[in-house]
């Protein structure tokens, strides 16, 4: 199992280098350096020297790969691709474009990004995997096929009609909770119900089509037949046969995205003012701070390498057919 | 000639998609066993009916997809003039809509703007009205009192025109099936829309009637009023929203045009010469898969608004950089995507490789490439339509996704995603300004919609494991 572990974890390098590889290409090679200093700074009225200046506060005034002017080991490293990119290995992001410490705001904003993904996650799951239950119990009839008509119906509407039209009508007309906002501490909660009841709601549709599938696949397999044939009730082969082994592919699924929370909801977050990862993804885009963008695409994809990591190891974990060689 | 072809790269490529799509469907008529899985999704009344409501999308798109510009009426030159402006055959026919721009905001059907201005009276003194509307109702005398009955008549003219259009379009498709099954015209009609028709031919004939009576009620309320209100600066919301149709069905088809032969030749040299060629090709798709997709779309977006705003003399025109603009990111969203499917293909290649008739093929001495080409390739391609269909509809909804974040389409284009995004804040307004909002989620709505459903039926009737427990 160690080894196995290790050996996944050794298999993540190259492709961490590659991560590396592209994002410094994208932001440096295809991009230059003084394009951006340029859209930073605006196009008139800037002179040589402003960029240069604005260069030079940004480390990005040295060469991309080789450094001529310097001596010995510090040929390499005083570099961009060293000082920006392989920085970035040991979770070393350095400064925005701003100025600010990118690990620090890291740090900080992760927290209000879990305080929605998670209670988000744990109640889409209730209600979808429920609602699947009780669709797949009535499989085959009139109530199937139009709960999946409307499954298809809740899946066709836009993630952008849920946030604003539940704004709407919960925030503005009912009154009920505040539009948008945070707090710290327990006050927070009183900004999370509107999100966290929204993330449900968008996701119903496409969650309850998928675990449903999930279950009919489960339902036609021949241990359920010989369940039924020794004459268990209908209620105890669903739940006690069917959605114990309809767990694994759900559990799996759901070991993919855990560690993606961190990064929280671009959408969500931005529409409610909520100052997590993903909204802090989109001030960055907003403002072109590349530094931030570049940080975040590499967390992004340490975070989801770590999850498929994971998903391994759960197989293993929860289905002893599996060994690991 | 009274106007001058424009021809835009998006267009262009959508023209050889459409003309790909034709020789698809002849070569399919011919062959039995490619054409079989599709009479099966046009059997199912929810495949037959997603398929009209589609392709009335995508005629949209095909006409608003020939772009000319206009002849100027210039008496003293003999020389034909042309105007700057690309207008699009959809334009011509939604003239009046695209041309009858109000001051601001009005809601929809109204003959007065939305909020009061100050307007000098008769007598010198200064007084707050609601002003009549330049375009709107503005050949109504009395409009509280006429506007009802003046739309009730529009929209009884509209379904007068829309019924003739439907009873002589079926009775043409009677006549011709008449000919086909050699009955007399009244029994071919009843044999036609009786149930044990082959396909759904009702389903179909109350489906067209639905369409056919939409845009002949809009055409004709839409002339003389604003059928779903103006925007902030006074344009016609209805017709942003039919403008944004080509933007919507562009990003869902050119996307996978860019991605499938990538996708396909990747997929299937992974599966097929296994080895270092499959680690490479692994490797690849996994490192692009592990970058989130959206960064991904921001980083390249952002650099290519930088790279266009420092080479902004290589663009003639603001539609030419909003199409470029439009075709990265059909790019970028095809870079995005191929993956899913390149790991399904390698999946399938892995199997159909172990086949016997592959062996016999490899024993027969035919060569590496055509094995692939004749034997594996046909062989999966059911794995590529039904992906290409299940993307559609996701690819439309995060068109409006990334536009609402700035690194969608460009703000000049119509989109769905851009009128949101310019519509979102009015939801704060009083009174409140809905009609955008509302009128961009209707149409994006019903498209996604049926491409769903369709999808769902292609894959029920395409896919080998769901079609043969049937």
């Amino acid at each position: 199992m160690i080894s196995y572990i290790i050996r996944r974890l050794l298999y993540a390098i190259p492709i961490l280098i590659g991560v590396n590889i592209i994002t410094f290409i994208l932001f440096f090679v295809v991009n230059s350096p003084d394009h951006m200093a340029i859209s930073q700074l605006g196009e008139k009225h800037t002179t040589p020297e402003q960029i240069e200046e604005w260069k030079r506060e940004r480390g990005y005034h040295l060469p991309l790969l080789v450094n001529e002017t310097e001596t010995g080991i510090e040929k390499l490293t005083e570099t961009i691709f060293f000082q920006k990119s392989i920085k970035l290995f040991v979770f070393d992001f350095g400064n925005s474009d701003s100025g600010r410490n990118i690990g620090y705001d890291i740090s900080n904003r992760m927290w209000p990004s879990l305080a929605i993904a998670v209670p988000n996650l744990i109640l889409g799951l209730l209600v979808t995997i429920t609602l699947a239950l009780i669709i797949a119990f009535f499989r085959a009839t009139y109530i199937d096929y139009w709960a999946v008509v409307i499954c298809v119906a809740l899946m066709s509407i836009s993630a952008l009609f849920y946030i604003i039209g539940g704004q709407f009508v919960i925030g503005k007309l009912l009154q009920v909770v505040p539009i948008s906002g945070y707090d710290t501490g327990l006050e927070a909660i009183k900004f999370l119900i509107l999100p966290v009841i929204i993330g449900v709601v968008g996701g119903i549709g496409s969650g309850t089509r998928w675990y449903r599938t999930i279950f009919l696949e489960e339902i036609n397999k021949d241990y359920v037949r010989t369940a039924r044939s020794k004459g268990l009730s209908e209620q105890l082969v669903l739940f006690r046969h069917v959605l114990r082994n309809a767990l694994i592919p759900i559990l799996t699924g759901v070991v993919v995205v855990l560690p993606m929370l961190f990064m929280g909801s671009l959408l969500v977050e931005s529409f409610f003012g909520i100052p997590g990862l993903g909204s802090y993804t989109i001030d960055a885009i907003n403002s072109q701070d590349f530094a931030i963008v570049r940080s975040m695409v590499y967390l992004g994809s340490v975070l989801y390498i770590i999850g498929l990591i994971l998903t391994d190891i759960s197989y293993t974990l929860v289905d002893p057919r599996i060994r690991l060689n | 000639m009274p106007f001058q072809p424009v021809i835009l790269i998006t267009d262009a490529l959508f023209f050889i998609l459409t003309a790909l799509l034709v020789v698809f469907i002849l070569f399919a008529r011919k062959r039995e066993h490619i054409s079989r899985p599709w009479k099966k999704v046009f059997k199912r009344s929810t495949g037959a009916v997603s398929l009209v409501v589609l392709s009335t999308y995508y005629s949209i798109a095909v006409l608003d997809s020939m772009h000319f510009n206009p002849r100027l009426e210039n008496a003293s030159t003999e020389q034909a003039t042309y105007s700057n402006e690309i207008l699009s055959v959809l334009d011509v026919f939604m003239t009046p809509m695209r041309t009858q721009v109000e001051k601001t905001f009005s809601a929809p059907l109204a003959t007065h703007l939305l909020s009061k201005v100050m307007v000098p009276q008769e007598d010198g003194s200064m007084q707050q009205v609601y002003p009549r509307l330049k375009y709107g109702g503005a050949h109504l005398e009395n409009p509280d009192q006429d506007k009802l009955v003046d739309i009730v008549l529009l929209v009884v003219r509209g379904i007068l025109y829309a019924a003739i259009v439907w009873l002589v379009m079926w009775a043409v498709i009677s006549f011709i099936y008449s000919r086909k099954v050699k009955l007399t015209i009244s029994k071919s009609i009843s044999k036609l829309f009786s149930s044990d028709q082959e396909y759904p031919v009702c389903a179909i004939a109350i489906t067209t009637g639905i369409i056919i009576t939409i845009v002949s009620v809009s055409m004709v309320v839409g002339s003389y009023y604003h059928l779903f209100g103006t925007d902030k600066v006074g344009q016609d919301v209805f017709y942003q929203a039919i403008k944004s149709i080509r933007t919507g069905i562009l990003i869902g088809t050119l996307t996978t045009i860019v991605m499938l032969p990538v996708a396909i030749t990747l997929g299937a040299m992974a599966g097929f010469f296994r080895g270092w060629v499959d680690d490479v090709i692994q490797y690849l798709y996994t490192t692009l898969n592990s970058i989130p997709g959206v960064l991904l779309i921001a980083a390249s977006i952002l650099l290519v608004q930088i790279y266009m705003s420092n080479n902004e003399e290589n663009f003639n025109s603001l539609v030419e950089r909003a199409d470029i603009r439009l075709l990265f990111l059909c790019l970028i969203l095809g870079i995005t995507s191929w993956t899913g499917l390149c790991r399904l293909l390698r999946a399938e290649t892995f199997k159909l490789r172990e086949m016997e008739y592959i062996q016999a093929a490899t024993a027969f001495g035919v060569t590496k490439f055509r094995i692939l080409v004749r034997h594996v390739m046909p062989n999966f391609m059911h794995i590529v339509l039904i992906t290409v269909a299940l993307d559609f509809s996701g690819l439309v909804l995060a068109e409006a996704v990334l536009s609402y974040i700035n690194i969608g389409v460009d703000p000049a284009t119509n989109s769905w995603g851009n009128m949101i995004n310019q519509a979102r804040l009015e939801m704060a307004r009083d009174p409140v300004v809905w009609w955008s909002l509302t009128a961009a989620f209707v149409f994006m709505f019903i498209l996604v919609l049926f491409a769903n459903l369709f999808a769902d039926v292609v894959r029920d009737a395409l896919d080998p494991r769901v079609a043969g427990s049937e």
